[in-house]
């Protein structure tokens, strides 16, 4: 005996099945949701990134490069819309932690994908490729592992002028590194797993097991990393720049911001306090998220 | 352990080779050069200078020559502070740097253990978040933020403690307060993260278990069974944490205006004093696989399930 279903009958059953299957990714997002540090934190950093998006636009009544001789450090006021005052030099304090803080999110993205690029692509070949190719290409990176690199992007700035392009590029070339070890460590874990065996003996093409297999399953350390490294990149930019070698004047970010805000603390201490409050902010936001992130997709490590 | 240490030694050899072929061959990619004044010398004077310094020799000629000098010791003159060596001028600033980044990684180790450690044996009690809180600020805020803000509420409004130079006739040790603090900070944090970690993966263990159930006393049972293979993770970070303690404290000595050796460093690449850049990477690369090198020894002792030779 044989039970016949109705085409329209399997549809239903079939989607039915999927409502209720869920994915590795679903089960994430809900113990992302469950996490309220995470939650508030990206909704917190959502307004950043409008305040941000704004400061760019230079939608704020001032300008973040427009210097008034008249109004040199003044202390937050109502009186013509400084309120958050102004710096040293007369210039809306407010416009330029706006601007500041887009350029050091954009820097923290771009420089995270220049990295995240370099990594998958190093780590990914490594794995796959195997052998003595992998031993010579993990090996590079130990060495470079063991370089104090904070010494090279300085040189490196130096040398080739401080414009933001090479920000990204320095940095993004500088934070690679572990993302290569952990593509590679996935891939090699991945390559002996039994379902991709599986998807082997039933033939399927190498390529379609990478897309179907591999990628997905490296995906998810790949993301955690990825979230966390916004955050350092982030420093990274506002270390350079408060050493003087990062974005210059009068464009900003926020470690020049407090870089010249502590130097005029005793006089202003408004453009030191609004300018770290923000980036203390961020990088709060930041790392909740990578954290929230981490326990979600990764719950074993908690 | 002897051949290990000598391998280790061996190895850094062409490490520290690759890293000086870098640092000197970007710099001389660089446009401009440390005798580019405002107002342009003479020719002349300006040959006479490339000579006397060597400069006038083809790149991989003067790449050479300075790897010969280095090789007895020499680290070269300096090329903006007429009147002294790279090596005087080290000599000067290296002592502070080392004080300053020694200390705050003793504070940060004992420290961050001990919070670590508190945190994991009160695992999801009140005293454990607010560890775990404090953490959070100390990754969070680094000590660009934090120096300054320190200097501004403690050094300038309470008017607690210096806030800048190394002036110890005058205030005694307490100019190293801040500097000291706000440089560990942030390890402080990474450590009490790791130790409470791994501690709390110890605690679970069975050998623990063993040793509880045979009736000794809890303090022992932490101190001599869990602390000893919980601190494992911590030492193998303890390289890391130096190479960022010694990033961090070229932050440090700006912000608290020390004569260290990370003063010179940007200014001296910023005015393109070769030798003196030269001369810095040479001793914090130096010094950076120094550590790595006594963090991996400190680790096999501690554990002896590693061995050297393998």
């Amino acid at each position: 005996m044989t039970t016949i279903v109705n085409p329209k009958e399997k549809q239903e059953m079939l989607t039915k099945a999927a409502v209720r299957g869920r994915s590795l990714w679903d089960d994430a997002r809900t113990r992302l949701m469950r996490n309220k540090a995470a939650v508030a934190s990206m909704f917190i950093l959502g307004v950043l990134v409008v305040l941000a998006i704004i400061g760019q636009l230079g939608i704020w009544v001032h300008d973040y490069d427009t210097i008034y001789r008249d109004r040199v450090s003044i202390a937050p006021t109502l009186d013509n819309w400084h309120i958050l005052g102004t710096d040293a030099q007369g210039r809306d304090l407010l416009a330029r932690t706006l601007v500041g803080l887009g350029v050091s999110l954009m820097v923290g993205v771009v420089a995270t994908i220049v990295s995240l690029v370099i990594g998958v692509t190093w780590g990914a070949t490594a794995g796959f490729v195997g052998g003595r190719i992998d031993q010579i290409m993990m090996r590079f990176v130990d060495i470079l592992y063991s370089l104090p690199f904070i010494f090279f992007v300085i040189i490196l700035m130096v040398v080739f002028g401080r414009n933001i392009v090479l920000i990204f590029v320095a940095i993004g070339a500088v934070e690679w590194l572990t993302m290569a070890r952990i593509v590679r460590g996935q891939t090699l874990a991945l390559a002996k797993m039994e379902f991709v065996e599986a998807a082997e003996a039933a033939g399927v093409s190498r390529g379609k097991i990478i897309q179907r297999h591999i990628i997905p399953n490296v995906l998810g350390p790949v993301v955690v990393y990825v979230t966390l490294m916004i955050p350092v990149v982030v420093l990274a930019e506002s270390f350079l720049s408060f050493l003087g070698l990062g974005v210059q004047e009068p464009l900003t970010s926020l470690g020049r911001l407090i870089s010249t805000g502590a130097q005029d603390m005793e006089v202003a201490p408004w453009t030191l306090i609004v300018p770290a409050v923000t980036m203390m902010i961020t990088l709060f936001c930041l790392n909740f998220i990578g954290d929230g992130l981490r326990d979600a997709i990764d719950p074993k490590d908690r | 352990m002897f051949s290990f240490v000598l391998r280790r030694l061996l190895v850094a050899i062409p490490t520290l080779i690759v890293i000086t072929a870098l640092a000197f061959f970007m710099m001389k990619v660089a446009p401009g050069g440390p005798f580019d004044l405002e107002r342009p010398m003479p020719d002349e004077i300006r040959e006479r200078l490339l000579e006397r310094y060597g400069m006038d020799q083809p790149v991989w000629k003067q790449y050479l020559d300075y790897m010969v000098n280095l090789a007895q010791g020499d680290l070269g003159p300096s090329l903006k502070f007429h009147d002294k060596d790279v090596a005087e001028l080290i000599g000067e600033g290296f002592p502070v740097s080392i004080m300053i980044g020694s200390l705050a990684m003793l504070l940060a180790v004992f420290v961050g253990t001990l919070l670590g450690a508190i945190a994991a044996l009160r695992q999801n009690k009140s005293s454990d978040y607010a560890v775990m809180g404090f953490a959070m600020i100390g990754v969070s805020i680094p000590p660009l933020v934090m120096g300054p803000i320190l200097a501004l509420v403690l050094g300038l409004y309470m008017n607690l403690l210096p806030t800048g130079g190394l002036n110890f006739n005058r205030y005694g040790l307490s100019v190293l307060v801040l500097p000291v603090i706000t440089l560990a900070l942030p390890q402080i944090a990474i450590i009490a993260r790791l130790m409470r970690a791994s501690m709390i993966e110890v605690i679970r263990s069975n050998y623990i278990r063993t040793a509880r159930a045979k009736g000794l006393s809890a303090p022992a049972v932490m101190v001599r069974h869990a602390l000893r293979s919980a601190v494992l993770p911590l030492v193998s970070y303890l390289g890391p944490a130096s190479a960022a303690v010694i990033s961090g404290s070229l932050v440090i000595e700006r912000v608290f205006q020390l004569p260290g050796m990370g003063a010179y460093f940007v200014d001296a690449a910023l005015q393109r004093d070769y030798t003196l850049v030269m001369g810095v990477v040479v001793v914090y690369a130096s010094l950076i696989i120094f550590l790595n090198l006594l963090a991996d020894l400190l680790y096999s002792v501690l554990n002896p399930r590693v061995k050297f030779d393998s």
